[in-house]
């Protein structure tokens, strides 16, 4: 039993030593130092306290899992109706690089309804084993449903670590299976490595992103993360097919499920700024109305929408709800490229929390540059159609 | 109907910085606040137990002060509250958490349904929800959207997926995890407030737990271990480009391909 234990002894400045935990988890009594229920055992007053005041006392070690019988990377494969999610080969994609580290395979599990002929494309980005298993009660996600067949594909492969999307799906599926198992599950992960002993370096933002954390999951397996959809690479689609599929059965009867799905909707693609992934923005630089369509070509291209400043808005030359600022929207997309716009600070104030932030602005002194990732003090007239022509090129190459 | 809605009390802001040179966190005092999301959980108790009867209870986990937030959904109109605490269970990671949940909602009381916010704003996993339902042996359904009719021993519910919704039935014993916007939580009350300011709670601490192995809980018990938090390498970058209008563009391009925001 893991425990910290306090030497009063060894502490001459008691307020000094307690505000060391970031948690408050230690408190005064009595001239004494106590921890209470706050302590998140994050071990900084051992490290950052005056030598052995506070001692971290380890018992023996449990048994430990024997990590040899635990092999290879799976990939948990996304899809709607048999139409894999992109982040499905974007993991595949990790999942080899991790594999190769340790002279491991790499495996996809395929769960659903009629799916045998899309688990052939998964052959085209290197895996080495496509695990199926399609049955009509797969059909419909169903968490019960689909955790059984999961752990069926487990107990047979005992992969070392299992890679899940973190798509609405993968965030239900992930945890349930990792509970199942009472192994470790990492939400998120923006970078994945791995040890020798196949030991799954997982990193992945804590704390709403302002501090990152580096965990393992040392004495368990499987090991499993869920990682989002555009964070990794997806590798190339090969021509040639690699690995082999193998097809798995479970009995109907343990794919029993207290949720029944009475209807589906098809849900409307709705359009608002506040979705968007990628926004480009109007500001006073556009010259005229007709030069919105401009913009919307860049927009389309990059799938995003195209959005404005106020000025646009009173001009009439936009709907309100397409303004971003104090007195319109608040958006925080991945991208955000401003054309002509100066950046006021109620502007700012409504976009500053933006992933990455393009501008292209012909004044060098507009305020919006103290904000860009990206300056460029051009004329948008000039580089938005070269920029286009570049897209549309790079994506004629890859077609 | 037996309510159960899942609480916690997550810090009041995410400004949060990791000291450079020593590597200690700095982290604003004593705000805290319920996890916005367990507000809307919350809302659909207390919407079901006005329309079918019953009761709301809600069940916290954190250190003494929590407590807060049980008279917090006290104000709101719930019925009754109870804390987990143990030094035993600092520490923990998902699992460990859901354990422990699962462990104090058996010692709690039998619930026909558990409602838990999508996520919390300081984890931001939305994995202890499903966590808890597994470990608990009964059915969830995430991410919904709408509440339907309770017949028959069981809800029918509107789960949002990627492409579509669907309408769901699901049966008692059930969990459910929310979404933002799904009800519009009511203010506190000050009359409920001050009517239940004295109300008691129930404190469940690994002694009354039906499995009192410390090995399962806290640090011990969790799987996942943080080798080291570090700041994150600034991604916020300022970068100008230089050279022609057309050499600028293609600069931003190879930017954008980079990022992956094109081919």
């Amino acid at each position: 039993m893991a425990k910290l234990v306090v030497h009063q002894d060894k502490i001459d400045d008691v307020q000094a030593f307690i505000k060391i935990c970031p948690f408050g988890a230690m408190v005064e009594k009595d001239g004494k130092v106590e921890l209470t229920a706050a302590c998140r055992m994050c071990r900084l007053c051992v490290k950052k306290g005056p030598k052995g005041a506070m001692e971290y006392v380890e018992d023996e070690k449990k048994p430990t899992v024997d990590k040899s019988k635990w092999r290879g990377i799976a990939v948990y494969v996304d899809h709607v109706e048999g139409r894999i999610h992109p982040v499905t080969y974007e993991l595949l994609g990790k999942a080899r690089e991790l594999a190769e580290k340790i002279s491991q395979p790499v495996y996809a599990l395929f769960l659903g309804s009629e799916i045998t002929k899309e688990a052939e494309e998964l052959q085209h980005y290197g895996v080495d084993k496509v695990f199926v298993c399609d049955k009509e009660e797969l059909k419909d996600f169903k968490i019960e449903t689909y955790a059984t067949a999961f752990e069926h594909f487990v107990k047979m492969v005992h992969p070392a670590a299992i890679l899940v999307g973190a798509t609405p799906v993968g965030r239900q599926l992930a945890p349930r299976c990792a509970a199942r198992f009472r192994t470790g599950l990492t939400a998120d992960c923006t970078v994945l490595d791995i040890h020798e002993n196949s030991d799954l370096v997982q990193i992945r933002p804590a704390f709403g992103g302002n501090i990152m954390a580096e965990i393992l999951t040392p004495n368990h397996r499987p090991q499993m993360a869920t990682v989002r959809y555009k964070v990794m690479d997806a590798p190339k689609r090969s021509s040639d097919k690699s690995g082999e599929i193998v097809t798995f059965d479970v009995s109907t009867e343990e794919l029993g499920s207290h949720v029944d799905v009475l209807r589906v909707t098809k849900k409307e693609k709705e359009k608002s700024i506040e979705m968007a992934d990628v926004l480009v923005v109007a500001g006073r630089g556009l010259k005229k109305k007709e030069d919105i369509a401009l913009l919307q070509e860049l927009a389309d291209e990059l799938g995003g929408e195209v959005a404005c400043t106020r000025p646009m808005v009173e001009s009439g030359w936009f709907d309100a709800k397409h303004q971003i600022g104090l007195s319109g929207r608040t958006v925080r997309p991945k991208l955000i490229i401003t054309c002509g716009v100066s950046g006021a600070i109620q502007f700012v104030a409504g976009m500053n929390n933006s992933d990455t932030i393009v501008a292209i602005n012909t004044d060098p002194k507009a305020s919006i540059f103290k904000t860009a990732n990206y300056a460029i003090v051009g004329d948008l007239y000039e580089v938005i159609p070269k920029l286009l022509s570049d897209i549309r090129e790079g994506k004629g190459e890859n077609a | 109907m037996e309510i159960l809605v899942c609480i916690k009390q997550v810090p009041g802001s995410n400004k949060v910085e990791v000291d450079p040179v020593t590597g200690v966190l700095k982290r604003d005092g004593a705000d805290s606040k319920m996890n916005p999301y367990d507000l809307y959980a919350l809302e659909v108790g207390l919407e079901l137990r006005e329309q079918y009867g019953g009761k709301v209870s809600v069940l916290t986990m954190g250190p003494p002060q929590a407590k807060a937030v049980l008279y917090e959904a006290f104000a709101m109109g719930a019925d009754e509250g109870a804390l987990i605490t143990d030094r035993k269970f600092g520490g923990a990671d998902v699992l460990a958490t859901s354990y422990t949940l699962s462990q104090g909602i058996k010692k709690f009381g039998k619930f026909d349904l558990i409602l838990c916010g999508l996520q919390t704003t300081d984890g931001d996993t939305a994995q202890v929800g499903p966590e808890v339902s597994e470990t608990l042996g009964i059915p969830c359904v995430c991410n919904v959207s709408a509440i339907g009719a309770v017949k028959a021993g069981g809800i029918t519910v509107m789960m949002d997926m990627p492409e579509d919704i669907e309408e769901v039935k699901v049966s008692f014993p059930c969990l459910l995890t929310v979404q933002k916007d799904i009800m519009q939580p009511r203010l506190p009350s000050y009359k409920l407030k001050k009517a239940t300011e004295s109300r008691g709670i129930q404190m469940f601490t690994l002694q009354d737990m039906e499995d009192t192995d410390e090995h399962h809980y806290g640090l011990n018990g969790s799987p996942t271990q943080v080798q080291r938090i570090f700041p994150p390498t600034s991604d916020k970058v300022q970068q100008k480009l230089e050279g022609t209008t057309a050499e600028m563009a293609d600069q931003l391009y190879r930017i954008l391909k980079k990022k992956k925001f094109t081919a």
